[in-house]
């Protein structure tokens, strides 16, 4: 195996000299958020007047306009523009993922609204209306007389559609559609002790914060459009596309964002209809999406029918393993979430089948929502795991234990780094595992039945192109630029560390700039690829700027440089930086720094992974089930701040527990559209849901990930945890519901339920 | 635009003269209104703000052991207020369970008694709804139904009223104090809000221009202290409205129910008083087969409007439970998380 790539090697940040990198420092950026001066797209200030657009929607989910009256609206006072699709300014035509070239995403390419008469969703963008205040553009939008040729009833679920599956060419990520390894019919087949379960998770809809916001302003043929957007570059790219304007003529501003979570990776109606908007009237133009909005124009999560197959020996080696995904698309694109794709990863079993298959539904595009796969995969497969560990009488740790790969169980690559099982371990004697009763239902604390229920945790590591520039000034102060994101995360923060870290600065001399679409090219925030990726560019760019120091110094080794709290020793001389500065480089040092994959993605199998563990408690009179304790172990290489990764994971594990509980987005099946459409009707937790979580990470460094030693954490707590939820609730009343979310209802009328006393 | 005007009346007289003009609407902490005026689902053009309206802020208790509550009182202050907190814990419990403490700090008694249904074809103002215009049909009849009504609903609508705080005020025999143009008048809360019949777009028997000035709740209604209890099934543990809730109130000597108050929310487009349920406990022994009995019979016209059937079920169970939890006694305080069946998590802190 000695063609293996060999990773990266020690270097700078393993020393440790400065002491920050790691530590959990409070977010950079966390002073002006409290104080409400960090700026968000929808909250710029128009220079010269803005307007304010608002979208007006389809109100059925098929069919064709066929006359849009704006006769009263125009009249209105206030009113700018009324944008509708026969007089709308020409731009790109929709581009399907299919005709895109193979392995492009399909975030960077041009995406029309209002482009033709033909209406796919409930809710589609039919008309924009521009007015000189949010107040009079909503009111007009109101009052905007759309006719319709209705199409067919709306097929709205999958679980009506299922005849019409297909399989689409691959899914999410250009991961194969279907895989399979052995003979899964004849090993299950024969299997001593079979799991044949099929479980449904429900459409999600986005929620974040801050709803997607625009603001457009053009200048001699070039707009500036200020945007709530994950991915600067991308989304450059898709309003020059769209507007058919070379990329340089558009430069995207997002400095801050108030969540993303995958919505905001594509760009929206928001962005494109006020950067069309903006240039018709020579004025910017403001678009927010309302909260209901968001529910049609962001993406949502698939809905899911999903099939598990566990054949096991009684001891409890899996023979046999099959995870098939059944789940929609929309009528006029494709995306594939790669709900089975964790199943492939995760245990050892030489006989297996994974598969998706997709159904058309009338509704919006779904799309990424964190987590994408293994957020909704888990939830079946965790619980089918938990099935035959019941079954079998055997400890659900244990058995997970037994069925634990050495090396891929598909592929058969080697892993970066696993460390599941002390995860498992570490997290069953920081829970108190060993008090899990054995029987269900047995554990009674006065009206509660109470119930401990685990899982795994597992999530793909991945690696983008990523660019970035430090420039050290000459007062010693370091700057570092990246054309990436910070949607809550903590990434100015990370990047200020890692920053500090490599020129041995102390972090408050250090200023990290992103959100903005002419600083070198990142990929953005998505997949949580954003830290380890940016980071890295970040370091080569310092160590390229160690580098220039050391030479302006007139030194040929630059291990003769060294800086630790700003104070620069250069051949037996310490000096601090900025005379260092003053004397060798009084004009400032600039470096660039880029990272792209290497052989190593391509030769290990690199995953982040945990262990999860829910105590419940389920009410014997109302069925309520809700949460007591919550535990994440979890193991994702270096971690570079303890704080930010810590809030990272709990969010996670919260969102988890969202899955098992509450989230679902209510269609009515007759018209095609989302009915609870707010926050008051689409249930996350409260706090008072969120009683006692908790998340620790297990020192672990990954020389194969990339220079920072580190993978990405941001989505690995929402996976497996809401199986850790359902696992407990079976635990705690006896009673298996495989139709999520798990509601009281579920629970009171299923006759293993235990009858009040 | 929706171009109204603002009224800021300084006595109730001018208030109730500027609002009986067609299309007024009292403004009071705007939580409800406000929200349905940005959804386009009411379009008042006059806004009265009562806000400013002096002496509707006043809790005062009356000389015969009853207690005034002035229209303009916050939740919150209601709710710690520490005579009615003692004197009428279900009362307490019922407010704190519902909304948010933000909302509650704000949100007035006289919003809270005529606060829209939660129905989402109701907010949906491309849904035909026969509340929001009469005769338009109800959208939601073969809908998503799952929460709505099981209880004295009919064709034309199958709504709930959301409010937790009048379940127990109905069980009381509170008593709302309206000042119209003609005088003031007084209604039994319970005859306030009307059943949906053919005509669910009007709600109470408020006429046009009628503000509510006060709710009264009667000295009898102190004589339950000892055994009150307000209990609300919801689906996540705060900030949420009730699938079903019940406020159960025991007047208890020598082992023997003498008295017996019972009320449902979240089952009827208006807190759901239950009569014979009570009727039923009267001289009986406050054991569990007691209550079995008497949820049966305030569940007995139950019937489900669509996907609800779980609903009178659960309101079976939460009736029992609530007279058990009556019939254990009020606790010393409200619980750490008010209205629910949960006992607390020991150790755990709570923020309802
Ligand atoms: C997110 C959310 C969650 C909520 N959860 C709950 C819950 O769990 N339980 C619950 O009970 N409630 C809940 N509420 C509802 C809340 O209690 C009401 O919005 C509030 O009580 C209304 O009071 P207000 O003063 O804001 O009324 P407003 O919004 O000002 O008025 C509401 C209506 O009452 C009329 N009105 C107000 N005062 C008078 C008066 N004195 N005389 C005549 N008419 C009057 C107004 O014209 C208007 O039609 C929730 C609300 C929100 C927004
Ligand atoms: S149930 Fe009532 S409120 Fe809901 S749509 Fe029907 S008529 Fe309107």
């Amino acid at each position: 195996m000695d063609d293996l790539a060999p990773g990266y090697p020690s270097n700078i940040l393993d020393e440790d000299r400065q002491g920050v990198l790691g530590r959990p420092l409070d977010r950079v950026d966390g002073p002006l958020k409290v104080a409400g001066k960090a700026i968000y797209a929808y909250e710029y200030a128009g220079q010269g007047k803005a307007a304010y657009g608002f979208i007006v929607g389809a109100a059925v989910a098929t069919g064709r306009i066929l006359a849009i009256d704006t006769a009263e609206t125009s009249r209105l006072p206030g009113v700018v523009l009324i944008m509708t699709h026969p007089n709308v300014p020409t731009h790109r035509a929709y581009v399907t993922s299919g005709e895109l070239p193979s392995g492009q995403p399909p975030y960077g390419v041009g995406r029309p609204f209002l482009a033709d008469g033909r209406v796919r969703y409930h809710g589609e963008p039919v008309a924009l209306v521009v007015a000189e205040s949010f107040e009079q553009a909503r009111d007009a939008a109101a009052r905007v007389k759309v006719s319709y040729e209705a199409g067919p009833k709306p097929a709205t679920r999958v679980k009506h559609e299922a005849a019409h599956a297909y399989a689409p060419k691959d899914v999410r990520g250009f991961l194969e559609t279907d895989s399979s390894k052995g003979d899964f019919a004849g090993a299950f087949a024969g299997a001593p002790v079979q799991i044949d379960a099929t479980y449904d998770t429900p459409f999600q809809n986005h929620h974040a914060l801050e709803p997607h916001a625009s603001m457009a302003v053009w200048q001699d043929g070039a707009v500036t459009l200020y945007v709530a957007a994950q991915l600067p570059i991308d989304c450059r790219d898709v309003i020059a596309d769209t507007l058919q304007l070379p990329p340089e003529k558009v430069r995207i501003i997002c400095k801050f964002v108030g969540g993303g979570f995958g919505s905001k990776l594509r760009t929206e109606a928001d962005a494109v209809l006020s950067a069309l908007a903006a240039r018709q009237l020579g004025r910017p133009v403001k678009i927010a999406f309302t909260r209901q909005q968001v529910v049609v124009n962001a993406a949502h999560r698939t809905e899911s029918i999903q099939r598990v197959r566990l054949g096991a020996e009684r001891g409890g080696r899996l023979i046999a393993l099959a995870h098939e995904a059944l789940e929609h698309t929309s009528t006029f694109d494709e995306f594939a979430e790669q709900t089975v794709d964790a199943t492939r990863h995760l245990y050892a079993a030489p006989n297996r089948l994974t598969t998706h298959r997709l159904v058309r539904l009338d509704l919006p595009m779904p799309g990424d929502m964190r987590a994408p796969g293994e957020a909704i995969g888990m939830l079946a497969t965790e619980q089918a795991m938990d099935e035959l560990a019941c079954a079998i009488g055997l400890d659900p740790i244990e058995l997970r234990i037994r069925n634990e790969p050495k090396v891929h169980p598909e592929t058969g690559k080697p892993f970066s780094t696993r460390h599941l099982v002390e995860c498992y371990r570490e997290g069953a004697q920081r829970f108190g595992w060993d008090r899990r009763p054995a029987q269900p239902a047995t554990l009674r604390d006065g009206r509660w039945l109470v119930g401990y229920g685990m899982a795994a945790s597992i999530r793909s590591n991945f690696m983008a192109t990523s660019q970035a520039r430090a420039r050290l000034a000459p007062d010693g102060r370091l700057t570092v630029q990246t054309a990436m994101t910070d949607i809550g995360t903590g990434t100015y923060t990370i990047l200020t560390q890692i920053a500090a870290e490599c020129l041995g600065l102390p972090v408050g001399q250090v200023t990290a700039e992103i959100g903005d679409s002419d600083l070198p090219r990142s990929p953005g925030s998505g997949g949580s690829f954003g830290a380890g990726s940016s980071g890295s560019a970040v370091y080569y760019a310092c160590m390229t700027l160690l580098d220039r120091m050391a030479r302006a110094a007139g030194l040929n080794d630059p291990s003769l440089l060294a800086i630790k709290h700003g104070q620069v020793s250069v051949g037996g001389q310490t000096m601090p930086i900025d005379a260092f500065m003053a004397q060798y480089a009084p004009q400032g040092i600039e470096a660039d720094g880029e990272i792209k994959p290497g052989q190593e993605m391509r030769d290990y199998s690199q995953n982040a992974y945990g262990a999860c563990f829910a105590e419940v408690g389920v009410d014997i009179d109302s069925g309520e089930p809700r949460l007591r304790r919550m535990l994440g172990v979890f193991t994702a290489g270096r971690i570079l701040n303890a704080k930010t990764a810590r809030s990272q994971a709990t969010g996670g594990l919260i969102w988890g527990l969202s899955s098992a509980l509450h989230e679902e987005g209510l269609i009515d099946e007759r018209y095609g559209k989302f009915m609870n459409n707010d926050l008051a009707g689409y249930h996350v937790p409260a706090h008072a849901d969120v009683v006692d979580v908790d998340a620790v990470f297990l020192p672990e460094v990954d020389d194969k990930s990339n220079p920072l030693k580190s993978k990405g954490l941001g989505e690995l707590g929402i996976c497996g945890s809401g199986a850790a939820v359902a696992n407990a609730i079976y635990n705690a009343c006896g009673v298996r519901v495989r139709s999520y979310p798990i509601t009281l209802d579920k629970l009171i009328f299923d006759p293993a339920f235990p009858t009040p006393d | 635009m929706n171009i109204f005007d603002y009224l800021r009346p300084a006595t109730v007289s001018e208030a109730v003269a500027a609002a009986s003009e067609p299309g007024s609407a009292y403004l009071a902490a705007g939580t409800n209104l406000l929200d349905l005026m940005k959804g386009g689902i009411t379009r008042p053009r006059r806004l009265i703000d009562i806000n400013h309206l002096p002496g509707l802020d006043r809790i005062e208790h009356l000389p015969g052991g009853g207690v005034r509550i002035g229209a303009l009182v916050r939740n919150s202050d209601l709710a710690h207020d520490s005579d009615l907190t003692r004197r009428f814990p279900a009362v307490a419990e019922a407010i704190l369970s519902g909304a948010s403490a933000q909302l509650r700090n704000a949100a007035t008694v006289g919003g809270n008694l005529l606060q829209r249904t939660r129905c989402s074809y109701f907010y949906d103002v491309a849904s035909a709804c026969n509340k929001r215009e009469a005769g338009a049909g109800c959208e939601a009849r073969g809908g998503d139904t799952r929460l709505h009504a099981v209880l004295g609903w009919s064709e034309s609508c199958i709504a709930t009223h959301p409010s937790d705080f009048c379940v127990p005020l109905v069980a009381f025999d509170a008593v709302v104090e309206i000042e119209g143009a003609t005088g003031r008048r007084e209604v039994p809360l319970e005859s306030f809000h009307r059943l949906p019949g053919d005509a669910p777009e009007r709600e109470s028997v408020l006429e046009p221009g009628e503000l509510i000035v006060s709710v009264r709740l009667p000295a009898e209604a102190a004589a339950f202290s000892a055994h009150a209890r307000y209990l609300k099934v919801r689906e996540r543990t705060s900030y949420a409205f009730a699938v079903v809730s019940a406020a159960a109130a025991l007047r208890i000597e020598e082992a023997t129910i003498l008295e017996a108050r019972i009320a449902l929310g979240g089952v009827a487009l208006k807190p759901w008083r239950t009569r014979t349920a009570e009727e039923m406990l009267a001289g009986a022994r406050p054991d569990l087969a007691a209550f079995r009995r008497a949820a049966e019979a305030a569940l007995a016209d139950a019937k489900p409007s669509g996907d609800n059937a779980f609903k009178i079920e659960l309101a079976r169970r939460i009736v029992t439970r609530a007279l058990v939890l009556a019939a254990a006694g009020t606790p010393e305080r409200v619980p750490a998380l008010p209205a629910s069946p949960f006992a607390p998590v020991p150790g755990v802190l709570l923020h309802a």
